[in-house]
């Protein structure tokens, strides 16, 4: 067998093109390009929404228009036209099916290359899925289930007909419309998302799950997704993305809310993994997003997330740990190839006593692409005994990628506990030496060593994902991690 | 009138009598240019997130001093390492102090950058070195603009320079508010040995705003100790820029011991130009009320082999508070770089604020950088463990600060200062240790 060197890997890296860009045609129904009032209202009335809600959207479209596009991240690219987008597009072929037979083949099959099928999903590892393809919600499964415990996971467009009085008393109120750019311009034209509430006590049984896909070309995709957790709940969601090439940069720009009751705990994961980009630096998807937790009285919320995809990825999952005793966490991999670009972190904003947050980071960053982490921890004057341990590692394979940390620390409480660390290396040519030694190759032992690199955060990943992210880190990297 | 406005009528009506090179005029014109143009800082910025500058800036001050100002040696005398033989140059107001300085021309060049701006033996270090390394931001323009009078050294090949030079910039506050702008310029040639404590001292308590720019050289093999006291008067303001440029097998250290003032921003940058450089940044922090205290480091590794060690602690009491801005960046060239960087805090009131942003920017993959920080207290069992062998509470607590401090006095090369900080902190925490540490 001819040496497999780190050279060889980066070639392969820069060589390997998006495995899973291939493109559905599916009728939609899309409504004309460009951005104004009367798409807003169209969107609104399109989904047969109620008045406050399309007053709500309309709000948030005129402070979108009061604001300016932020360009502080670490990152470039050329802005989107906001005119030259459609807002809407939905399948064609509703109304909603009951059984996976009803579905459009064409449709299945995709999910079928991606290893995702639905009936694999469904009989295997007893996923309910929401299934999310451009923006509206067609399949629903496992709900007889959830509703037999009082769950409510359902689409959010859905949430709106049916539960308007919990999805009024929470929708903005942890990322509020002005919170910023792209949060107002979600709250505007958001098309759908999940929505999902536990009720108090209560379980969740199962993993619940959705899948985002970007299909139609030339189409944003503005998810909302809503999640509460009631008084000692507990749920672990799981959301995962794919999209297929395209040459044109498309923009996704979603806001994700999560509200933990007291003593509740919400495990949210994510595995992203949309186009990149071709090996050129051409197309890719702009992934904007907003999320943000709130955790209530001894209330848990943790973020795990595998980021590979994307060509300009620019997120933050936060907590505002307002509750005494609440626990923040925050897990995530990025990794970035050829030109993409990921300026993502966490916001860690202590308010309650006792509150304790951890942070852990690894991004590994190969080819020609920009990795930052950009990290907020802040202790206001009365969270009284917090603590926090922050840990950014960075990997760097080859000389023309760039890692890059960016951590605020804002303390004014002088019980605060807290730590950060970063270490930026390659891998070492003592460990490649040591395993080629134990008679280990040195395409294995580089797998060995990204996935060691790795190992803190894939832990943190339910099963199910689990899997799947090494899959993830596989296509990314190479051809054998894992 | 606004300060802005002010200071740009003062330009143009700035007194031409002193005939300086032409490029040095072009240089002033370009940079009154660049001030016109962004003015003050503001919040929005990101260097200055945490830094305000609008209590200093909305102030009437005195642009010109009067100058000729006699200070009493007496008077001073405290601000002084008195007890040490050194090289020593002294302003007033802004204005050269002859009988309280102690320059020299022999061998080296220890004086004035009036002198060397004007004389023509200096022509060509002037060229070669003014304005080199300084960069183009607003308050560096703004200083560049007045640049006229400051501190000039220059230590040929070669040559060690046996005393230290201890420049020392007083303001007498007889106007009753004051804008100083001094320049500095050090330059320490192959292989030249030098070591400079500087420190900006207000004589009264009259607000005075300092806002300063140095400029120091290492060429080859240099090697350089530089020292900053600061523990000013309650209603002074400083902005320091030192700008550090560094060639092959040079080495270089800043020390920033702040203590005091109103506010205090220092920005620190290293730049290495040739392989094998070593650059050191450390700093002790201890302040209370209602005083501000920002370190805005960068070091730009631009060649390989380099080594750079930050290491900063901090100590805030009462109101105060404290920033860190940290920045590392590793250029693709500079592979084999190693990096290293720390800001530990202690807050020991619970209305003091720390800001800490220790950055990595790094394009190079061969390399090993760290950082870390932390905010926290001191240990509660150590103190209870002291206290149990009689040590008082107070006393223990400024052991362990001591403890904390310590690693950045240890590279302190020149004994007598040690001591004056040891001194410095031990009043700044209200004991009497009855020991050297």
């Amino acid at each position: 067998m001819s040496k497999y060197t780190e050279d060889d890997l980066r070639e392969e890296l820069k060589t390997k093109e998006y495995e899973y860009g291939f493109y559905t045609d599916i009728a939609s129904d899309t409504i004309p390009v460009g951005l104004n009032e009367e798409v807003v209202r169209t969107i609104s009335k399109k989904k047969g929404e109620p008045d406050w809600m399309t007053d709500w959207r309309l709000e948030a479209f005129k402070m979108w228009q009061g604001m300016t596009e932020p360009d502080w991240a670490n990152v470039n690219y050329t802005k989107p036209d906001f005119q030259a987008i459609s807002y809407y597009s939905a399948p064609n072929n509703k109304p909603k099916y009951n059984s996976l037979d009803e579905v459009d083949p064409e449709l299945l099959a995709t999910f079928e290359k991606l290893g995702i099928s639905l009936d694999e999903q469904k009989k295997l590892s007893g996923v309910a899925m929401d299934v999310v393809v451009d923006s509206v919600s067609v399949a629903t499964t496992f709900k007889k289930t959830l509703s037999e415990k009082g769950i409510i996971f359902c689409s959010i467009s859905e949430a709106i007909q049916e539960h308007p009085e919990l999805v009024k008393k929470y929708i903005g109120s942890v990322v509020p419309r002005t919170d910023n750019f792209y949060a107002a311009l979600n709250s505007a034209v958001f098309s759908d998302g999940s929505f999902c509430y536990i009720p108090k006590g209560v379980r969740c049984p199962m993993e619940l799950s959705t899948y985002f896909r970007i299909n139609q070309a030339g189409t944003g995709q503005f998810e909302r997704t809503l999640v509460i957790a009631d008084q000692e709940s507990y749920v672990s969601y799981l959301e995962g993305c794919t999209a297929p090439s395209r040459d044109e940069n498309q923009l996704h720009a979603a806001v994700v809310e999560l509200i933990a009751l007291d003593d509740a705990e919400i495990k949210y994961s994510t595995v992203q993994n949309w186009f990149p980009g071709n090996a050129a630096g051409q197309g890719g998807v702009f992934n904007f997003v907003t999320k943000r937790g709130l955790c209530e009285k001894r209330a848990k919320i943790s973020w795990t997330q595998v980021e590979t995809g994307s060509a300009v990825t620019w997120k933050y999952p936060s907590c505002i740990l307002k509750g005494d005793y609440s626990v923040g966490e925050f897990y995530s991999i990025a990794v970035t190839n050829n030109f993409q670009q990921a300026d993502t972190g966490t916001k860690m904003i202590h308010l309650g006593k006792h509150t304790k947050s951890t942070i852990i980071s690894k991004g590994i960053s190969a080819g020609k692409s920009q990795n930052s982490y950009r990290g907020l921890v802040q202790i206001s004057s009365r969270a009284d005994h917090t603590r926090n341990f922050s840990q950014c590692d960075s990997l760097l394979m080859g000389n023309e990628c760039g890692a890059h940390t960016f951590p605020y620390i804002e303390a004014k409480n002088n019980s605060a506990k807290i730590e950060h660390e970063a270490t930026t290396s390659k891998i070492g040519e003592d460990q490649i030496f040591y395993c080629n030694q134990r008679g280990i190759a040195t395409e294995k032992a580089i797998a060995l060593i990204v996935n060691g690199f790795s190992k803190e955060v894939l832990n943190k990943l339910p099963m199910e994902f689990a899997v799947e992210a090494q899959k993830l880190l596989e296509i990314s990297l190479e051809g054998s991690v894992g | 009138m606004e300060l802005k406005e002010k200071l740009l009528s003062s330009f143009w009506g700035l007194d031409s009598s002193v005939e300086v090179a032409e490029h040095i005029n072009d240089l002033r014109g370009d940079a009154i240019k660049v001030f016109e143009q962004y003015g003050f800082p503001s919040k929005k910025q990101e260097a200055w997130k945490y830094t305000s500058l609008n209590k200093i800036v909305n102030r009437d001050y005195v642009l010109e001093p009067k100058g000729d100002i006699a200070v009493d040696f007496n008077q001073v005398k405290k601000y002084f390492l008195h007890d040490l033989d050194s090289y020593a140059i002294v302003f007033i107001d802004g204005v050269y102090s002859a009988h309280l300085s102690q320059t020299t021309h022999d061998g080296m060049d220890i004086c004035l950058l009036s002198a060397a701006l004007t004389k023509p033996r200096f022509r060509a270090i002037i060229e070669n070195y003014f304005n080199k390394a300084a960069n183009s931001e607003s308050m560096v323009s703004l200083n560049t603009a007045f640049a006229s009078e400051g501190a000039f050294v220059y230590i040929p090949k070669h040559k060690s320079v046996e005393k230290p030079i201890q420049i020392i910039h007083f303001s007498t506050g007889n106007d009753s508010a004051l804008l100083l702008q001094p320049r500095n310029l050090i330059i320490a040639d192959e292989n030249a040995h030098v070591q400079i404590i500087e420190r900006y001292q207000s004589l009264s308590s009259h607000p005075v705003f300092t806002n300063v720019v140095t400029e120091i050289f290492g060429e080859k093999r240099s090697q350089i100790d530089y020292y900053k006291v600061q523990n000013d008067f309650e209603d002074a303001s400083l902005i320091d820029h030192t700008f550090i440029n560094q060639e092959t097998e040079s080495n270089c250290s800043v020390h920033t011991f702040s203590f005091g003032g109103k506010l205090i921003r220092n920005n620190l940058n290293f730049s290495q130009n040739g392989e094998h450089v070593e650059s050191t940044l450390k700093g002790i922090t201890i302040i209370g009320e209602k005083q501000h205290v920002d370190h805005s480091t960068l070091v730009n590794h631009n060649s390989p082999n380099c080594e750079s060690h930050q290491d900063y602690k901090g100590i805030f009491g009462d109101q105060s508070t404290g920033v860190f801005n940290g920045r590392i960046i590793v250029d693709k060239l500079a592979q084999k770089t190693n990096a290293f960087q720390a800001n530990n805090n202690i807050l020991i009131s619970d209305k003091a604020t720390i800001n800490t942003k220790p950055q990595l920017e790094i394009f190079a993959d061969d390399v090993k950088c760290s950082h870390g920080c932390t905010v926290g207290q001191l240990d509660e069992d150590a103190l209870f463990y002291m206290r149990t062998r009689g040590i008082p509470k107070k006393e223990a607590q400024a052991l362990l600060t001591y403890a904390f401090a310590n690693n950045v006095l240890e590279t302190v090369k020149i004994p007598e200062l040690k001591q004056r900080i040891n001194k410095l902190i031990a009043n700044k925490l209200g004991v009497n240790i009855g020991f050297n540490l």
